[in-house]
């Protein structure tokens, strides 16, 4: 599949960083670059949605794989394809993308710079998720960065010059360790090919052990370190998470949508991709915390459990309702993280054993991680679309002015309430499903962690509830008497696709959970082929 | 899997699509409103003083559409139901053949993959289905009828018509789910309809509290529960009812593998006090029964939904689902107990009790009709404590008619006053042309945009809130729901005074005529059993639900008389009727039906030593028992008991002395208007107003959970966490950063002068940073960019080395 003679996972790569120089150098008028970014957005979306459904179930590796010469100097190369996981993520950057646009359409100011933005962000979201080289991972990784950090900065609001250095630097200080990372896997292993990484570099031990008299193990160690923090940043996993609610909350709606919706799953991406392949040995070995024999892997789930509480809690403690949406994200992303922790360790035994007592809890575990991904992907951008309308209309975020908008604004109401439903993780709805598989999978590994979660999972319901209540239920504050609070056509248009996907989801999840549980439970039953762990 | 919609095992499928396309149309189509004036008369009474705005009403053709829709799915639903009954009587034969049970009709589709494997969802109609299928569409269609009376005139009635609609689908898909998730999507589903349908009223204070408390509560209970499926998910493979409860091995191996937390305990034990949990919340259960009565504030349709129909139910139907898991292990009937089975006694009695208790003293109609319901959920999940499990499908399935009956009932005597004080209001300002006529002709369809000016007016109860207004005409405020306002509406009231006695027997247990006799006598005559053989928790239980059953008799008789006996003690009173017409037919129609099956529905369950009518009714053993019983496996399967007169004669004792007492208290000489309680002087103030006050549970929930979560959120996880040790450690970190970046620009100065300047300032030209710096913070941001773009430099320099000498060989 070629088009215009890319092939189609490059042309999704370099199609909206074209795009967006092309709006960007279109004439000054708001409604050419509006239409022009959304209408290549769309097209973009489109190609996503059939790259996800041209990927085939029954062949559960990576495919349309494409391998070219790149950075020669660096052994790297343009090397890209998607699995049952990014195939996903590709589809909800595809998706999100054209919506954030149809959003942007309220940004009045520098509206050329504004789309070409978006766009330069999707292209790096693109590369990320299709990049089979670490280095290619690196750089959109980092690509990423950048357009948010002026959406932020640019078209925020009023604490946004806080809020966007804060993402940046944070962002950045975690990719320094990263870029460290790259660099010493990397060089020492001799390629940056992700696939022949994972096969290789778990028993790597070098020529003489050590990587310029540097013994391997600590080489190891360090790039474990180094990604793990990084990804961490990213996700957000507890206590690296002070960056979200300022970012989110400043960003315009379209900037909290992406934020959200695609950009928090690169973390939780790198580790599926890199940081559980590379690394089977240092998340089961011992670890020494202050007297306590435990291992990373449990040491990431305690941390995850810790999101999912603190995270509803501070959602709980919010009046903003921007912040508020802000938390849930850290309290969602806790069960992928959870997820997760329970893929590492079963990876590990599988790689170390041969086999793990948990493989079933750990396939089902994955599963429900890869689709919170997508499922919180919807639901956030959901939500901060909502918010964002909201905040549109009446310039505060703050939920003690509101009060009974519902009576003057039935259908958004409406919206509002359907879309809160699916953040709580109602059942019939999407969110319902992956948190199931989540707390299935690791009631068996981790299963005090699991309970204490559980007093997460009952504060969203608090803070879900209080958002509704202080943006729809109570008396009429007459003060918005006069503006108009009802959802617009466009906005509808916006959400209208999430809503569909989140019914659907949650009805017949197998629509996606096909695809994502083909790689999955690929990439866990052969855990112990690569390498000679067994 | 085949669609062929013939084909009995696919059927059921279609049982809950009525009323959930129902729901969608309503919603997304027929939904539709008029903007008009809040002034406006046809713009409800529960709302605050809107001058000048306009807000949205549904329209006349909404109306009438989402009122079509909305009865047609929910009576496709019911019609279907009745063939799905048909069928499975029909594979039973002659009704007692039994075969129904060991066969099923069932289907199941793949649904979530999981690995190699997939979950399933599927449909299942065994007996226990199928007699819940007898009992909740029909309660849902004469619910919904009432409901077109009862909403008449609510601006929003579409919607009201459209979440109903949502709530029996989720019932209806919880009655036929064969697995236990799917169960629980409905459970939820139930949750959140009845969040909204308690909160329907949404500008009121006291709603929306209600609602929030109500999906809290149950939450509470449903995170618990959730655990106790993943659990049970992860220990079996499986979450099918006839996977895991109709299957010995799984049941015997669950009881026989140690807990994964807690010792001492098994895992089918562990997992059986998780969902047990569930239904603690669900059903209302102590401690979690706060939320129940003040889910009163909803429209009164939904409080028959929830306390009849659905939610409740669903609770106690998931609870003799899960039946056998509860008793693997163990064996009531000889005297073995595991923890389950001692922890569903304790909670089922001591609430039975408990509740009973305080229903004696409240003086709202609803509000006794709530602590009835919850004292008689206690009397299910005791019942399944002992073993009992015939008896405790038996009560559900008769609690539901006469509750569903009291409660509509109920709602007609509060339309009713609200009539009245129409009535009365209109008469007293007297300058109300419409008033006038209204007052002449009695007739609501004649006007009603006045009729619904009034409105439920009484539960603007707007505390709390400072913007919140009472309408002023409301002022002084009149409570149309409380007894002590009633008296004498025999008279005015017939036919709901009628029903409402049957109902209210019922739920007393009058002996022989009424259905709530036979249930209630039939958990007392197991738990006898229990007694006889010297066993604990029957004991506990018996003595319990005697008194509770006592209790009940009293506050019934009790209601019965300051509601309709004597003289009206207020002119709102004289003056409450449901005036003619549509409405008036809609909210009296129902109530014929239901009370008929409040009397009959007892008569499948009467046991065949019962004097004379044990022969006639029962001449092939109970027949309700012989056909649920092979919901269990054989060994499960529960022995008749022979009949006992102890516990017949304690069922006659307790129902005819309470009733007997609250008629010498209240009904021989009937409270005149301003005359207290007898129950105070004979109760002392100090108890009467404790149970008044309901023991002073909300207050302590309040002090103790409430407002501590609340500052624990914002203070601790928020304030003091997140802003004050996390941000704080970063801030100090950046303020380290600066003092290190001034100690290398004092190093540029005196030595590599200019090289280290370029870098922060091509930064800063990079981030448009530099043109309007707000805060100190962007500076020190700023010097850590620079930093850490030399640090990437340097390692790239660094890394570039070595790749070469990587590449090169």
């Amino acid at each position: 599949m070629t088009i215009i003679g890319f092939d189609v996972l490059s042309f999704l790569v370099f199609a909206p960083a074209i795009a967006g120089v092309i709006v960007l150098l279109l004439p000054q008028q708001k409604w050419i670059a509006r239409f022009s970014a959304l209408g290549a957005a769309t097209v973009i979306g489109g190609v996503a949605a059939a790259v996800f459904f041209a990927y085939n179930v029954a062949s559960p590796d990576f495919q349309m794989v494409i391998q070219a010469p790149w950075f020669r100097l660096l052994n790297s190369t343009w090397y890209i394809g998607v699995d049952g996981i990014s195939v996903s993520m590709v589809l909800l950057t595809g998706l999100l993308t054209p919506l954030a646009i149809l959003i942007s359409f309220e940004i009045e100011d520098r509206v050329n710079t504004h789309m070409a933005l978006i766009l330069f962000f999707a292209a790096g979201l693109f590369g990320v998720f299709v990049a089979m080289d670490m280095m290619v991972f690196f750089l959109f990784y980092e690509l990423t960065l950048v357009p948010m950090y002026f959406i932020i900065n640019q078209w925020g609001g009023p604490n946004r010059k806080y809020a966007s250095n804060k993402f940046f630097i944070y962002s950045l200080g975690g990719s320094l360790g990263m870029l460290l990372a790259v660099q010493l896997v990397g060089i020492t292993a001799g390629t940056f090919s992700i696939p022949d990484l994972a096969r290789i570099w778990p028993d790597f031990t070098g020529a003489d052990g050590s990587f310029l008299g540097v013994p391997i193990e600590t080489v190891k160690g360090l790039a474990f370190l180094g990604f793990f923090v990084a990804f961490c940043i990213k996700v957000p996993v507890w206590p690296f998470h002070t960056w979200l609610p300022d970012a989110h909350s400043e960003a315009p709606t379209a900037g909290s949508m992406l934020l959200a919706g695609v950009m928090l799953k690169l973390g939780a991406y790198g580790f599926l991709r890199l940081v559980i392949p590379l690394f089977p040995d240092i998340w089961i070995a011992d670890l020494n915390i202050l007297g306590f024999i435990t291992n990373w892997a449990t040491v990431f789930a305690f941390l995850a459990m810790m999101g999912v509480v603190f995270g509803a809690f501070a959602a709980f403690g919010q009046t903003d309702i921007k912040r508020l949406v802000a938390y849930s994200s850290v309290n969602h992303m806790g069960f992928v993280a959870m997820g997760l922790a329970v893929a590492a360790l079963t990876y590990g035994e599988a790689w170390r054993d041969g086999t793990s007592a948990h493989l079933q809890s750990a396939i089902i575990a994955t599963n429900g991680a890869v689709l919170q991904m997508f499922n919180h992907g919807l639901t956030s951008a959901g939500m901060f679309l909502l918010a964002g309308a909201i905040y549109h209309k009446t310039h505060t975020r703050d939920m003690t002015q509101y009060g009974g908008l519902w009576v003057r604004a039935p259908i958004y109401g409406g919206i509002f309430i359907f879309m809160s439903m699916a953040s709580l993780g109602l059942p019939g709805l999407n969110g319902f499903v992956s948190e199931f598989l989540v707390v299935r999978g690791s009631w068996s590994v981790f299963t005090a962690l699991t309970v204490i979660s559980m007093i997460g999972l009952l504060f969203t319901g608090g803070y879900i509830l209080k958002g509704i209540r202080g943006v729809l239920h109570g008396p009429f504050n007459l003060h918005w008497k006069d503006y108009k609070l009802e959802i617009e056509l466009r906005e509808f248009i916006a959400v209208a696709p999430l809503m569909v996907l989140i019914l659907l989801t949650g009805l017949a999840p197998n629509w996606i959970l096909n695809v994502i549980n083909a790689s999955v439970t690929h990439v866990l039953t052969t855990a112990h082929l690569v390498a000679g762990g067994m | 899997m085949n669609i062929n919609f013939s084909d009995p095992n696919f059927l059921p499928w279609l049982i809950p699509v009525g009323p959930l396309l129902g729901f969608l149309l309503i919603t997304l189509i027929t939904n539709r409103s008029k903007w008009i004036p809040a002034t406006s008369p046809q713009y409800g009474g529960h709302h605050p003083d809107y001058d000048g705005m306009t807000v949205p009403v549904v329209t006349d053709q909404s109306r009438v559409l989402s009122i079509i829709i909305g009865m047609s799915g929910i009576v496709m639903a019911w019609l279907i139901s009745v063939a799905t009954v048909g069928n499975a009587f029909g594979l039973n034969g002659d009704g007692t053949g039994g075969k129904l049970g060991q066969d099923v009709f069932a289907s199941a589709a793949n649904w979530m993959a999981t690995g190699i494997d997939n979950f399933r969802m599927g449909v299942l109609v065994d007996p226990l289905t199928t007699i819940m299928l007898i009992m909740v569409p029909l309660a849902c269609v004469l619910i919904f009828i009432y409901s077109i009376g009862y909403m008449a005139n609510d601006p929003r009635q579409a919607r009201f018509f459209s979440l109903i609609s949502l709530f029996a689908g989720a019932m209806l898909t919880l009655v036929v789910a064969d697995n236990l998730l799917l169960l629980f999507v409905g459970w939820e589903v139930m949750g959140l309809c009845s969040y909204m349908l308690i909160g329907f009223w949404f500008e009121k204070p006291s709603a929306y509290k209600a609602a929030i408390k109500a999906f809290t509560t149950t939450r509470i209970a449903d995170v618990i529960m959730l655990l106790g499926i993943a659990y049970l998910y992860a220990e079996t493979g499986t979450l099918s009812f006839r996977e895991i409860v109709y299957n010995g091995e799984i049941l015997e191996s669950l009881a026989n593998t140690p807990a994964i937390l807690f010792g001492g305990i098994s895992a089918a034990g562990l997992i059986s006090i998780f969902l047990i949990i569930g239904t603690v919340g669900k059903s209302a259960q102590f401690p979690l029964h706060v939320w129940l009565p003040d889910a009163m504030e909803g429209p009164t349709p939904v409080s028959a939904m929830i306390h009849a129909a659905a939610m409740v139910s669903a609770g106690i139907y998931a609870l003799i689902r899960m039946y056998p898991l509860f008793e693997a292990g163990a064996h009531p009937h000889h005297g073995e107990f595991n923890a389950p089975l001692i922890f569903m006694s304790v909670v089922g009695a001591a609430t039975a009790l408990f509740a009973a208790t305080i229903a004696v003293a409240q003086n709202d109609v609803k509000k006794v009709l709530a602590y009835s319901t919850i004292s008689q959920l206690g009397f299910m999940v005791a019942a399944l404590g002992i073993g009992a499990y015939i008896a405790a499908t038996f009560h559900l399935i008769t609690h539901a008619f006469f509750k569903a009956l009291l409660f509509m009932a109920s709602g007609s005597v509060i339309h009713g006053m609200e009539h009245g004080e129409h009535h009365v209001h209109a008469h007293a300002h007297g300058h109300d042309a419409h008033g006038d006529q209204h007052a002449a002709g009695h007739d609501p369809e004649a006007d009603p945009a006045v009729e619904h000016a009034d409105d439920h007016a009484h539960d603007a109860h707007g505390h709390g809130d400072a913007t919140y207004r009472e309408p002023e005409s409301h002022a002084p405020h009149f409570d149309p729901q409380d007894m002590m306002n009633m008296g004498g509406l025999r008279k005015t009231m017939p036919v709901t005074f009628i029903t409402f006695l049957i109902g209210g027997l019922s739920l007393a247990g009058f002996p022989l005529i009424t259905a709530g006799f036979w249930s209630k006598d039939e958990i007392l005559a197991d738990a006898w059993y229990g007694v006889s053989n010297g066993y604990g928790p029957h004991t506990l239980v018996f003595i319990c639900l005697a008194l509770a059953a006592f209790l009940t008799a009293f506050y019934t008789a009790r209601q019965l008389c300051l509601t309709f006996l004597g003289e009206a003690r207020t002119e709102e009173a004289k003056h409450a009727n449901l005036g003619q017409g549509v409405v008036s037919v809609a909210m009296t129609l129902p109530l014929i039906v239901l009370a008929v099956f409040a009397i009959f529905a007892g008569f499948v369950g009467v046991n065949p030593g019962f004097p004379i009518l044990g022969g006639i009714l029962s001449p092939n053993g109970i027949p309700f028992k012989e056909f649920l019983k092979y919901t269990l496996i054989a060994d499960m399967q529960p022995e008749t008991l022979a009949f006992d007169a102890v516990p017949v004669l304690v069922s006659f004792a307790v129902a005819l002395g309470g009733l007997g007492l609250g008629y010498l208290m209240y009904g021989r000489k009937p409270l005149v208007a301003g005359e207290a309680d007898p129950l105070i002087k004979i109760l002392s103030p100090g108890v009467y107003t404790t149970l008044k006050n309901k023991y002073y549970f909300d207050e302590l929930y309040i002090r103790v959970f409430v407002k501590p979560f609340q500052w624990f959120s914002r203070e601790v996880a928020y304030v003091f966490l997140d802003k004050g040790v996390i941000d704080g450690f970063l801030h100090l970190t950046a303020r380290v950063f600066t003092w290190l970046g001034d100690f290398i620009k004092m190093l540029n100065a005196w030595l590599i002068d200019g090289i280290l300047d370029g870098v922060p300032e091509l930064v800063a030209r990079f981030g448009f940073v530099a043109r309007r710096i707000q805060t100190g913070r962007v500076q020190q941001y700023l010097l850590l960019v620079a930093l850490a773009t030399i640090v990437i430099a340097v390692i790239f320099a660094l890394s570039a080395g070595g790749s070469q000498a990587a590449v090169t060989p």
